[in-house]
């Protein structure tokens, strides 16, 4: 806008971003749909036009930003969850205790006792490193320098709160946040950035990343724009120079390349902590997953083609990956298959939306699920998706110090505890319907899932009944 | 004292642990004899320590390494240096794939040749400036996406026609700068790069750090310098800056 002697909205350079209505005193703003569009085609949308006339001007990559927003089936909502009648009696959750403790990490085949002179009986089976997490939803890898150190600040002080998990991604973690070390995932991406060893100590859990569900097989850029002091820092490379991840890690061209650096990982953090390999949803995830868990892995991360990014071209996002419901049933039955589920947690990320969406994934086989929009959302994001500018209106994926102070880490993790607090009392009266006390009945248990309007293949694959058949 | 580890028969993940223990312990002085493929030695080590490799150590030797000093008097694997912080790595000999992978502080001296993506994505941090240098060949990809630090290549020992380096040399370079003593064919190199004379900065920083390599592996510093360097740079400190459309 420009301030004159009245105010004159510039309609072509609203985003949508809701933060004019949100703030007016008087709530005197809406945003209403322009109405002056494209002559109507149910063939050619006025974005597909608007595209190819930014592509005939620049020449250039379309870039987006949030996750794909096309109108593919979500499976989520065509899975319905059991509740008990009659014949076993619901637990009602508010007098009741549930068990929301998820232990993240690799399982022994079998445990193993001796019983010592006094006639106690002690563990002998030695038990690699777990994590503890007081609610089965860890917060979605979001770099420092996509999203600013407020963000960062925020979900890492809610995740101590709350008991449970923040991601560092790609771009290192700032030093300030350190002492949070507990309640971090560290992520080693290719490029490296801001990867040392005290860094990976500076941890609950080591992610190496592979893949991304908005954008499978393809790197990241950073742009140099965005690389202030603060973040050159963090990332240890030098202020205004991109940031480049490459698409591949140049040390993994195969699994056992993968197993290499898991194991340098690990003695780089002398077996202490849990290694993660997050990997995009793809044709083929339930053998790449497989090979990730004989790789040595002690945690999978799946993220599916509704995952969000920063940044990524606009045809990746849209058209690459399968969608997480099916990729999830995928892999819990072939590592079940196998006989290796229990030698790692299988995390679900990408296009968690609500507590429903959390409790149909526990049933399919996820030991917890991550949430990145869902988070940025109750911190303000409008999903504009316009984070790429690095002009977000909600001080979230910016830079500008102008903008950044927008979110007040204060405010922002209190609402990200909130949200997670209103999220596990649902998951408690969904397990209470569901006539359990505990997240560990409910994991895997696809018997209490049942489809509806799905064709037999799809349900085949996602191993669930259709509506309407009983036991 | 210095701890001698006869490495015969001895999996790397006890060998590493009896190094990072002793290491704790107050030891400084490591000499590890027989070694054959134990992987990861001096990986995420952040004291000062020495360690001697009699035999060939295994893949990511000195991996997430910060400090200490690593002699290999054989030839060294895949993967040496990857992500390595501080420190020096002296290779008595050739060493493979990928190595000083994402490397952003210390030194890594090999005296023969260097395999494919030597120095990948090797960057720097202010004063932290990882370095380099090769004393014969290096494969395909040397320097790709380097966005910091000093790779040297001279290309000592050469058969007759055998180019100094591999093709797509410093593709996607974006940050640092490879020395390479001799000429390299305009084909091989990646459009991100361009051919430069060395100035008198280059060449105090060239003298510098060749004149340690030389006494590492007892050369003629003046022999080395009397053939002609020429300096590979980036073009731009955002090759894909206008990749896309905003």
């Amino acid at each position: 806008m420009h301030f004159t002697d009245r105010v004159v909205p510039e309609h072509k350079l609203c985003v949508a971003c809701q933060r004019c209505v949100t703030y007016c005193p008087e709530h005197a703003i809406t945003v209403t749909k322009n109405e002056l569009a494209y002559k109507e085609n149910a063939n050619w949308s006025p974005e597909l036009r608007k595209n190819i006339l930014k592509q005939a001007e620049t020449g250039g990559i379309l870039l987006v930003g949030m996750g794909n927003p096309r109108d593919y089936p979500i499976l989520w909502d065509h899975l319905l969850i059991d509740a008990c009648q009659v014949t076993n009696p619901s637990i009602d959750p508010l007098r009741e205790p549930m068990e929301l403790r998820t232990f993240l990490g690799r399982k022994p085949d079998r445990l193993e006792f001796v019983e010592r002179d006094d006639g106690e009986i002690d563990l002998a089976t030695e038990i690699e490193p777990q994590v503890r997490l007081d609610v089965p939803v860890i917060f979605g890898a979001m770099s420092y320098g996509a999203v600013s150190l407020n963000v960062h600040r925020s979900l890492v002080m809610a995740a101590a709160r709350s008991g449970t998990l923040m991601n560092t991604g790609e771009g290192g973690l700032h030093r300030e946040l350190y002492p949070y070390a507990g309640n971090v995932i560290v992520q080693v991406a290719s490029g490296r950035f801001g990867v040392h060893s005290e860094y990976l100590n500076t941890s609950a859990m080591v992610e190496i990343k592979i893949g991304q569900g908005a954008k499978p097989g393809i790197g990241g850029h950073l742009p140099g724009e965005k690389v202030d002091e603060d973040i050159s820092k963090t990332r240890m490379i030098p202020v205004g120079s991109d940031a480049i991840s490459p698409a591949p890690h140049h040390d993994i061209y195969s699994i056992e390349d993968l197993s290499q650096l898991i194991y340098a990982i690990k003695e780089a953090t002398d077996y202490e902590k849990p290694v993660s390999v997050k990997i995009s949803a793809v044709h083929n995830v339930a053998a790449i997953a497989s090979g990730i868990v004989r790789a040595g892995a002690d945690v999978v991360t799946i993220d599916g083609f509704r995952g969000g990014t920063g940044a990524a071209p606009m045809v990746i996002r849209d058209n690459v990956g399968i969608p997480i419901e099916l990729a999830l049933a995928a892999v819990d039955q072939r590592l079940r298959d196998e006989g290796i589920r229990n030698n790692a947690s299988i995390i679900c990320a990408g296009g968690i939306r609500s507590s429903g969406d959390m409790a149909k994934a526990i049933a399919l086989g996820a030991d917890a699920v991550v949430i990145g929009t869902a988070a940025l959302v109750a911190m303000g994001c409008r999903i504009c998706q316009k984070c790429y500018t690095g002009n977000c209106a909600w001080g979230i994926a910016t830079q500008r110090p102008e903008l950044v102070r927008r979110l007040d880490p204060q405010v922002g993790s209190a609402r990200l505890s909130n949200l997670l607090t209103a999220w596990s009392l649902e998951l408690k009266e969904i397990l209470g319907s569901l006539g359990v006390n505990s997240i560990e009945s409910l994991r895997g248990s696809r018997e209490r899932l049942r489809g509806v309007g799905l064709d037999s293949q799809t349900l085949e694959l996602l191993g669930v009944k259709p509506a309407g058949v009983g036991q | 004292m210095v701890m001698r580890i006869d490495c015969k028969g001895l999996y790397y993940r006890k060998q590493n642990k009896i190094i990072r223990n002793a290491a704790e312990e107050g030891e400084t002085e490591f000499i590890l004899d027989n070694a054959n493929g134990q992987r990861y030695i001096g990986s995420g080590i952040s004291k000062k320590i020495k360690i001697t490799v009699n035999g060939v150590p295994g893949n990511d030797l000195a991996m997430f390494m910060n400090g200490p000093t690593i002699i290999v008097n054989a030839n060294a694997q895949d993967g040496v240096a990857n992500t390595m912080n501080a420190g020096e790595l002296i290779v008595h000999g050739s060493a493979g794939d990928v190595i000083g992978y994402g490397m952003r502080g210390g030194k890594l001296y090999v005296q023969g040749n260097v395999g494919y993506r030597a120095g990948i994505h090797a960057k720097e941090y202010k004063k932290q400036v990882p370095i380099i240098i090769a004393g014969g060949v290096a494969g395909d990809f040397c320097g790709e996406y380097m966005a910091g630090g000093i790779l040297v290549l001279l290309g000592l020992n050469r058969s007759e026609g055998e180019p100094i380096a591999g093709n797509y040399l410093g593709t996607g370079m974006h940050g640092g700068v490879i020395y390479i003593r001799g000429e390299v064919d305009e084909y091989t190199l990646g459009k991100e790069v361009s051919v430069l004379p060395l100035d008198s900065k280059d060449m105090k920083v060239l003298t510098k750090h060749l004149k340690e390599y030389c006494g590492h592996f007892g050369l003629d510093l003046d022999e080395i310098m009397a053939e002609p360097f020429i300096k590979l740079q980036p073009v731009s400190s955002r090759p894909y800056g206008s990749l896309y459309a905003y």
